[in-house]
This record gives C-alpha cells, structure tokens and sequence, in this order.
C-alpha cells in the first residue's frame, strides 16, 4: 500500500510540474511588454527596406495572431494553447524557416541532446561514486585526501569555465579535437558514428568533469558517516571481510541519497549541458534555443523550453519510479 | 570556536578578491568599457598588468570591475533568496501541516524546472536591453527553493526536540519558539545556504553573459568572456583575454566554496560537542 502511495504521489507531482511549465510559458510572454507581433512586423519592414498600407498590415497582423494563437480573449487562447499542446504536440510553425513546424526540428534536435546528457551524466554518477566510497571508506589514506582535493577544486567549477579550458588546451594549443561541432546529414554508417564520437568528446568532457565533483564529495561525506555506524562496527566484529562492509554496507547506504540527489539537480544538470551545447555549436536543444533566440523564433523558443521541461519532469519521475527498487523501506512499509 | 584551514584559505580569498574589487577602483575612476582607451593588443606590461585587449581596453581593470560587478549581483539577489528560504523553510517546517505540503510541492516544482532556458526566454523578450534587475527578479524567483528546503528539514527535526517542548511548555508564543530557539540553529544553515547562492547567482549571470543574452555593456564575468569569444580572442592568440577571466573565476568560486563548507565543517564539529 506504501508503494501505491508513493507512485500516486509521484504522478501527481509529475503532472503539477507539467501543467506549471506549460502556464508559465504560456503567462510569461503575455505578461511582457513587448509584443513578439509588432517586433516580428518590424523586423519585415526593414528588412524589405518598404513600408506596408495599413490593409495589408492589418491583414498580416490578423494572420500572424491566428498562427501565434493570439486570438480570442485570454482564457480561450490559454485552454488553446493547452489543447494544442498536450493533445497534438502542435508548437505552430517556426518563423525562421516558415512553414516548417517547430515539432520536426525538436524532434531532430531531442536525440543529441539526450544522447549527450544520459551518457555523461550516467559516466560522471557512476564514476564519481566509485571514488567517493573509497575516498570515504578509506578516509585516512593520502589518496582520499587528493580525491577530496580534487572533488573540491572540481566542484565549484561552472560549465562553461570548463569548457573554455577544454577548448583551449585540446582545440587550440594541441589541436587534437575540433573547436566546433561538424557533423553532415546522411545514414547513420560506422564512419559517421565515429565522426559523431570524435566530435562529442569535448562536450561531453566538459559535463563529466563538473559532475564529477559533486558527487565525489557528496559520496565521500555519506560513506564516511555510515562507517561510523554500528551495524558497521558489528560487521566488522563479525569478521566480515572489509570489501564486502565497503561494498555491501556502506557502499550499498550511501547510494540511495545519491540517487535521490541526482533526481533533483536533473534541472541543473540539463541547464548545464544546453549551455555547453552552445558553446560547442552541438546540435541539440540548447543551439536550437539559442538560434531561436537571435532570430526572434519565439515558437520555436517556446517549444524547445516546453519540450526540455518535459524531459527534466519525466527523467526525474523514472528515477522516482526506479527508487523503490533499492529502497526497501519504500515496499515493505 | 576553532577556524578550520577551508574556511581560514576561504576567508583569505575573499577578502582579497572583495578588498580588491571595492577598493582598487577608487584609485581608477576611468570607465574601463570605453574602447580605443589604449593601443591594442599590448602584452602584460608594468603599465597595463595583464595588458589591453583587442578593443583597446585593459584587462586588468575590466577584470576588477567584472568582479566587483558579479559580487554586487550575487550578494543582492542571495540576501532576497535567503530570507525567502529562511521564511518559508520555518513555516513548513516548524509550523507544517497544510501549508507544508503545499510549500513542499511548489519547492519541488521549481527545482525541477531547468531556469537557464527561462532565462533565455526572458532575455529575448526583453532583447538588447536585458536589465540586471529583469535578471535578479527570475534569480530572486527560482533561487530560493534549495535553501527553504534545506531550512525545513532542519526545522523537522528540531520541532521534536526538548527544549521545543520546555519552551512550548512554558508559555512561549508560536513565533517566539521560531525566532528564540529554532532559530539560532536554523542560521548556520542559512549561511552556507547564503554563500552557495551567491556562487549560483553570478554562475547563472556569467552563463547568461557568456552566450549574449544578459546585459554585456556592464562588465561581470561572464560579460568578459562574451566579448574575447565575440571578438575570437583564441584565435588571434589573445590568450590572456579568456586566461585571466578564467582564472579570476576560478579563484572567487573557490573561495567561495570553500568557506561555505569550511564554516559548515566548523558548526557540525560545534553542534557535535554541544
């Protein structure tokens, strides 16, 4: 009954982050002065270099409301907005390459950005968690303190400090990976496939070395208090040979705060890799929200940050949903 | 109460990169943005310490502005984060019931929502004239969750404690038990909870500036970075242009870290033999 519970809570949490995401992105725009109409209008106007007649203006601000959804008074455009959204996964077309919809470009877009994100994310957890047990268990060793050293250098690092030295050193003074990514449209063949890795090792370098920190440190606090627990002293008075406690113990304690930790910096995280992915010229959501951004695509901007919220809530509610299944406490409760 | 070394080399860090900040540009009252100011491109020199950059500014002074600049920035905006955090972790927490689940709901909410892509939104609505207050008002808005959480947790466990019950016991109002007893142990929290927001909020700016869409007219540290990549200082072997920045950064985060940490260290090991 305690696990129906817990997942019930979870689907509920899931949906309220959903439906505030979607209210702020549709709110958020409402709300500031300028308008993306008038601007979008402008931006024509000058760059045809001609002004329009007041008909033909009147005509294009019409249509344009119509494809912006910008219509009808507040509350029917909102349950609109709502329908669109959720039923038909339907953003409207991308201005920038009008009549194209935003939902193709997100959908080419979601895989790299994804790809990135679930292997570094996953290299930096698991790898920064080895360290930190052993850092932790052994926490006298010269070694621990190095790591600790290491982990507390690492941590406060932003990414895209990280990523300016990486480009420096391995792009510019030893030239050994590109600066920016090129990666050409066609068949996914073994040689692309190696093209896309060479191209993803910066990028990718940048993320894991910054999450590496946090959970070196984080791992090495939790299991060096756990050593000092009782069951560990018993364990160890028991005769149980000091891999096991290390593995089995303290290892196998520790990580469940891990796991949660890493569900609720999965925003930060994401953040993160839009930024390097725009530092890098890496095809995913966060060069198509930049692009968006500079060009005034404001469907397009909405789409990518209603889709990136989307993807944070479900990744946090798999995780969520994953839980139970190192937690004990959770099912038989 | 014994200072450990984290916090002592902390200390140390900041109170030369704030002294530094605040104080040098007293004896400097050019406007380090103006281009064409100097020739370009000059080496480190005893005249411009880390020399002048292609748009004939020097670095070393963009780079104490661009300090002083981010930790204005992130001291403000992490007062407004902590007070939040600090009310609404203590309503939770000590008071809980209704207004815990749903304050625990909104919290959860809002960490979940990545705020860079927010933020990106915002910037192209308000664009070429994104204003630092626009930017402290969504960091005030999103940064203040992690801290409440932390907050009522803290006050969780505190509610059962004994002395909560004396002072209950004695006649003490809800809100004097708040500020009187939960919460001298709630501020030691509240202060790594302070300076790690301070490191969030000028990342966050810094993030924003890197890629053209906070205000880049007022030097910050990111802003510095926008301007070396917009004007391809690697390429043109401008090396100290994104070095100095770098490192600059890299120093202050530090700092920061390490005495938020530093002076948890020292509250744990105090509480310990309390």
């Amino acid at each position: 009954m305690a696990l129906f519970q817990y997942i019930v809570g979870r689907f509920v949490s899931y949906f309220v982050v959903l439906f505030i995401g979607l209210t702020i992105t549709f709110f958020l725009p409402r709300l500031m002065p300028s308008d993306p109409i008038e601007q979008y209008i402008f931006e024509l106007q000058s760059q045809a270099g001609q002004t329009m007649s007041p008909d033909e203006m009147a005509n294009l601000r019409e249509t344009l409301s119509q494809i912006y959804g910008l219509d009808g008074s507040l509350v029917s455009q909102y349950l609109g907005y709502l329908e669109r959204v959720i039923l038909h996964f339907d953003f409207g077309p991308s201005f920038a390459s009008f009549p194209a919809p935003v939902i193709g470009f997100i959908v080419r877009a979601l895989p790299w950005t994804l790809g990135l994100l679930v292997t570094t994310t996953l290299i930096a957890w698991t790898i920064g968690n080895l360290i930190g047990l052993r850092a932790g268990y052994h926490h006298n060793s010269r070694a621990a303190t190095v790591m600790e050293v290491v982990g507390v250098a690492l941590y406060p690092i932003p990414y895209y400090i990280v990523a300016l030295v990486l480009i420096m050193v391995f792009g510019y003074l030893l030239s050994i990976f590109p600066l920016t990514t090129t990666i050409r449209p066609g068949p996914l063949t073994f040689a692309k496939m190696r093209v896309i890795l060479y191209n993803s090792v910066l990028p990718a370098l940048s993320i894991i070395v910054v999450g590496l920190g946090w959970n070196i440190l984080s791992m090495k606090a939790l299991s060096f208090a756990h050593k000092e627990e009782g069951y560990v002293t018993f364990a160890r008075l028991k005769g149980t040979p000091s891999r096991t406690i290390m593995n089995s113990y303290v290892g196998r304690n520790s990580l469940l705060p891990q796991i949660t930790g890493l569900t609720l910096s999965l925003g930060a995280i994401f953040s993160g890799a839009l930024l390097i992915e725009i530092l890098f010229s890496y095809p995913g959501m966060g060069l198509l929200m930049r692009t968006a951004a500079s060009s005034g695509d404001y469907n397009m901007l909405y789409g990518t940050i209603l889709v990136t919220i989307f993807a944070v809530a479900t990744a946090t509610l798999v995780l969520d949903l994953i839980y139970p299944v190192f937690d004990p406490r959770i099912r038989y409760r | 109460m014994k200072m450990n070394n984290r916090l002592k080399i902390g200390i140390v860090i900041l109170t030369i990169m704030v002294l530094g900040s605040f104080l040098l540009p007293l004896f400097h009252d050019a406007d380090p943005t103006k281009q064409g100011t100097f020739p370009k491109n000059l080496p480190p020199s005893l005249a411009h310490v880390l020399g002048t950059n292609s748009l004939g500014q020097d670095l070393f002074w963009w780079l104490v502005y661009a300090v002083r600049n981010s930790l204005i920035l992130g001291v403000s905006v992490s007062i407004f984060t902590t007070l939040i955090a600090g009310t609404v972790g203590l309503t939770a927490g000590y008071i809980g019931g209704g207004s815990d689940r749903v304050i625990m709901t909104l919290t959860d909410v809002i960490i979940a929502i990545p705020v860079f892509p927010i933020l990106i939104v915002l910037a192209t609505l308000v664009r070429g004239q994104t204003s630092f207050l626009i930017v402290s008002v969504i960091l005030i808005f999103f940064g203040w969750a992690w801290g409440a959480r932390r907050v009522r947790s803290m006050a969780l466990s505190l509610r059962e404690r004994e002395f909560i019950n004396v002072a209950k016991f004695s006649g003490s109002t809800t809100l004097k038990i708040v500020f009187r007893e939960v919460f001298p142990y709630v501020f030691a929290f509240m202060v790594v909870d302070f300076i790690n927001a301070i490191l969030w909020v000028i990342n966050t700016e810094a993030a924003l500036a890197v890629i053209g869409l906070s205000n880049v007219e007022i030097p910050t540290l990111g802003s510095i970075v926008f301007w070396a990549l917009n004007y391809n200082a690697l390429f043109i072997g401008q090396y100290m242009w994104i070095v100095a920045p770098v490192v600059a950064t890299v120093v202050l985060f530090l700092g920061l870290f390490l005495t938020s940490t530093g002076y948890n260290q020292m509250y744990a090991t105090r509480r310990g033999h309390s």
